[in-house]
């Protein structure tokens, strides 16, 4: 069976007025039906802007430079404006990480719901507000009817979420990202939204893409899982897998930097040093400058992204691994 | 909703009491009364007639005793009678009054037709050729002086090229066979002081359409908008500049009244018979009873303006809610 996602070489730039920027640099994954990549990394490493090159979301000064992405073997990157509208919010649906924000203040939710249902699945005003309310409910919205006729702020943090969820998944997407969805959210919501996410998940067969920068979310929802630096992937693989025995030295130091259950410290342990500027990034590996295991060779030579022998399922990008 | 519309509505009240009153005041600070003119306009009146005119008028009296018999008068619909065209204020007052409606509205909505799509242009290409073009366009419409702008407008289009009438309201003894000839005639009389007026405000709301639609494309909603696969067309106006109004409408509710100052000399300029034109004529002229009740009717189409835009802000914002 194909996988229904494939991205080979996605590659986006900025171009900037100091020079251009590789945010994304050729990253290549697959994504089966029904299971979900998880891609975690630390904030500017790319994974929003990865999310949007696949919507074909990527405003000026970015550009997807290179690369395609195959939704059900169909090149979704070099579709007409037209095109990839009719794409957007039915077969591939996003979710947003700002709930507050992500809806439009003047608009009630359910105008909101109606304007993508109608357009997508062509229902009639009737219709399509069954269809919504329905929706509604499905997400766990209590008196759906009248949430479907209030406006944004007058729904909390979490039950805006659902509602973002709802709409996301009311033209039953294929394929669906999910952009930092409970980063916004206290704890307790997180947990169910988290839950509920993973109960439609498995009700509607979806393929999807989660994007956290949290690894506790990620080994809770997802099969496997991708970690990316400076735009470019460290290391790929079942996430359990990658969680217990972790061989690339950027993952190991984010899952040591991870508070643990029943262990009270001074203080949590960091990654010495920052993300380098975009025009610092150094020519081989981009996380040579803070690894511990540095070479000479990892300033100079790009890493390829390999099989690690003995390790199904697994790649990585790293000359000198633990 | 009632409850804050009758509210602000008795404010409004209260302010243009207040405000009548201080313009009663510096009415009466003016050189000048009724009896001075009299005096001027029959040199052999005497100092007895004077005395004699004076407390029949009542003009002997403190300003707040008549400043009350002028609103009793006024509340039972006597406005009084112009001194200057002997004839009751009432009757010259109503037609001026539309005229200048018909001007302020005429310049508000032309202005708004042609900023509006201006700002957004540039809203959506900023820093663009079209967006520097209109940009220097607005600053040149915003600093012309609408009187110098009136008197080029009437060389060029009346004077040069005779296109259209230099001033006035409709063509003099004109009999219209039909409403639409009237319109017709009374619309050419119409463009010149509408453009000259309207300059200024396009300048003004091209620039505030393009900031506050910059602002509201920059929303993250504008993205949940565009990946719920809306068309541009949909995500421009129906997300966009529906957020965009929210600021706008203030902007246009202020800018009516500089719209209908500015009628005041554009008015002037182009013979157009406004209240405008009669406030001018009539605080030269000494005419009392025409000045206040211009004044306290332009002052109430201010506020009124102003009340029409804390409304309408509930009605484009579900946010606020007045209770």
């Amino acid at each position: 069976m194909n996988p229904v996602v494939q991205v080979k070489d996605l590659e986006t730039t900025f171009f900037l007025k100091s020079g251009p920027f590789k945010a994304v640099n050729r990253i290549s994954y697959e994504i089966n039906q029904g299971e979900t990549l998880g891609i975690v990394g630390e904030s500017g490493c790319g994974k929003s802007v990865t999310s949007f090159s696949l919507m074909k979301l990527i405003e000026k000064p970015g550009m997807v430079t290179n690369g395609e992405f195959l939704l059900n073997g169909r090149n979704i990157l070099t579709l007409k404006d037209r095109e990839i509208e009719d794409v957007r919010g039915g077969q591939m649906a996003m979710i947003f990480q700002e709930p507050m924000t992500a809806l439009n203040p003047v608009l009630t939710i359910g105008y909101q719901m109606d304007e993508q249902i109608k357009k997508h699945l062509r229902l009639s005003d009737q219709d399509s507000r069954d269809r919504a309310i329905e929706m509604l409910q499905l997400v766990g919205i209590p008196s759906a009817k009248e949430r479907y006729a209030a406006y944004p702020h007058q729904l909390s943090g979490g039950m805006r979420q659902r509602a973002m969820i709802a709409m996301a998944l009311s033209c039953n997407p294929k394929f669906l990202i999910a952009d930092e969805p409970t980063t916004a959210l206290d704890v307790t919501i997180q947990a169910q939204i988290l839950e509920l996410f993973q109960s439609l998940q498995e009700k509607m067969n979806m393929t999807v893409q989660f994007i956290t920068h949290d690894l506790g979310v990620i080994s809770e929802v997802s099969d496997k899982m991708m970690v990316m630096y400076g735009g470019q992937t460290c290391e790929m693989g079942p996430t359990q897998d990658i969680i217990n025995s972790p061989a690339h030295p950027y993952t190991a130091a984010l899952i040591l930097s991870r508070p643990q259950h029943g262990h009270r410290v001074e203080r949590l342990r960091t990654i010495e040093g920052s993300v380098p500027a975009p025009h610092e990034l150094p020519k081989g590996c981009p996380f040579a400058n803070r690894c511990p295991n540095v070479l000479a060779d990892c300033w100079t030579i790009k890493p390829p992204r390999l099989p690690i022998t003995g390790k199904p399922g697994r790649t990585l990008a790293c000359f000198n691994p633990l | 909703m009632l409850t804050f519309i009758l509210r602000r509505f008795f404010q409004t009240i209260v302010v243009i009491v207040i405000l009548s009153y201080v313009c009663f005041g510096l009415m009466n600070l003016m050189p000048g009364d009724p009896v001075e003119l009299m005096i001027s306009a029959n040199p052999r009146i005497t100092q007895e007639d004077v005395t004699r005119l004076r407390e029949f008028y009542g003009l002997d009296q403190p300003v707040y005793k008549r400043y009350f018999a002028w609103v009793s008068d006024i509340s039972t619909g006597d406005l009084g009678y112009s001194r200057t065209y002997r004839i009751p204020v009432t009757e010259m007052m109503l037609p001026a009054l539309l005229a200048t409606f018909i001007l302020s509205m005429a310049s508000l909505i032309f202005s708004l037709i042609v900023a509006i799509p201006l700002g957004i242009l540039c809203a959506l290409k900023p820093n663009s050729k079209v967006d520097y073009a209109v940009n220097l366009f607005s600053f040149a419409g915003i600093s012309v002086p609408s009187f110098w702008l009136g008197i080029v407008l009437i060389i060029i289009f009346a004077v040069n090229l005779g296109w259209l009438p230099a001033g006035g309201y409709q063509t003099t003894g004109m009999q219209y066979s039909s409403w639409f000839a009237e319109m017709m005639d009374k619309g050419k009389y119409l463009i010149l002081p509408m453009v000259s007026l309207s300059i200024q405000s396009i300048g003004r709301f091209s620039r505030f359409t393009r900031s506050a639609m910059l602002e509201a494309m920059r929303n993250d909603f504008i993205r949940t908008a565009k990946a719920k696969g809306l068309s541009n067309q949909v995500v421009i106006w129906k997300h966009g500049f529906r957020n965009a109004l929210i600021p706008l409408i203030t902007i246009i509710a202020i800018s009516f009244s500089s719209i209908f100052s500015g009628a005041l000399i554009t008015e002037t300029l182009f013979a157009y018979p406004g209240v405008g034109r009669l406030i001018y004529s009539s605080i030269i002229g000494n005419d009392f009873n025409v000045a206040m009740v211009s004044f306290v009717i332009s002052v109430s189409m201010v506020l009124l303006m102003s009340l029409v835009s804390d409304i309408l802000y509930g009605v484009v914002d579900p946010r606020i809610s007045y209770k």
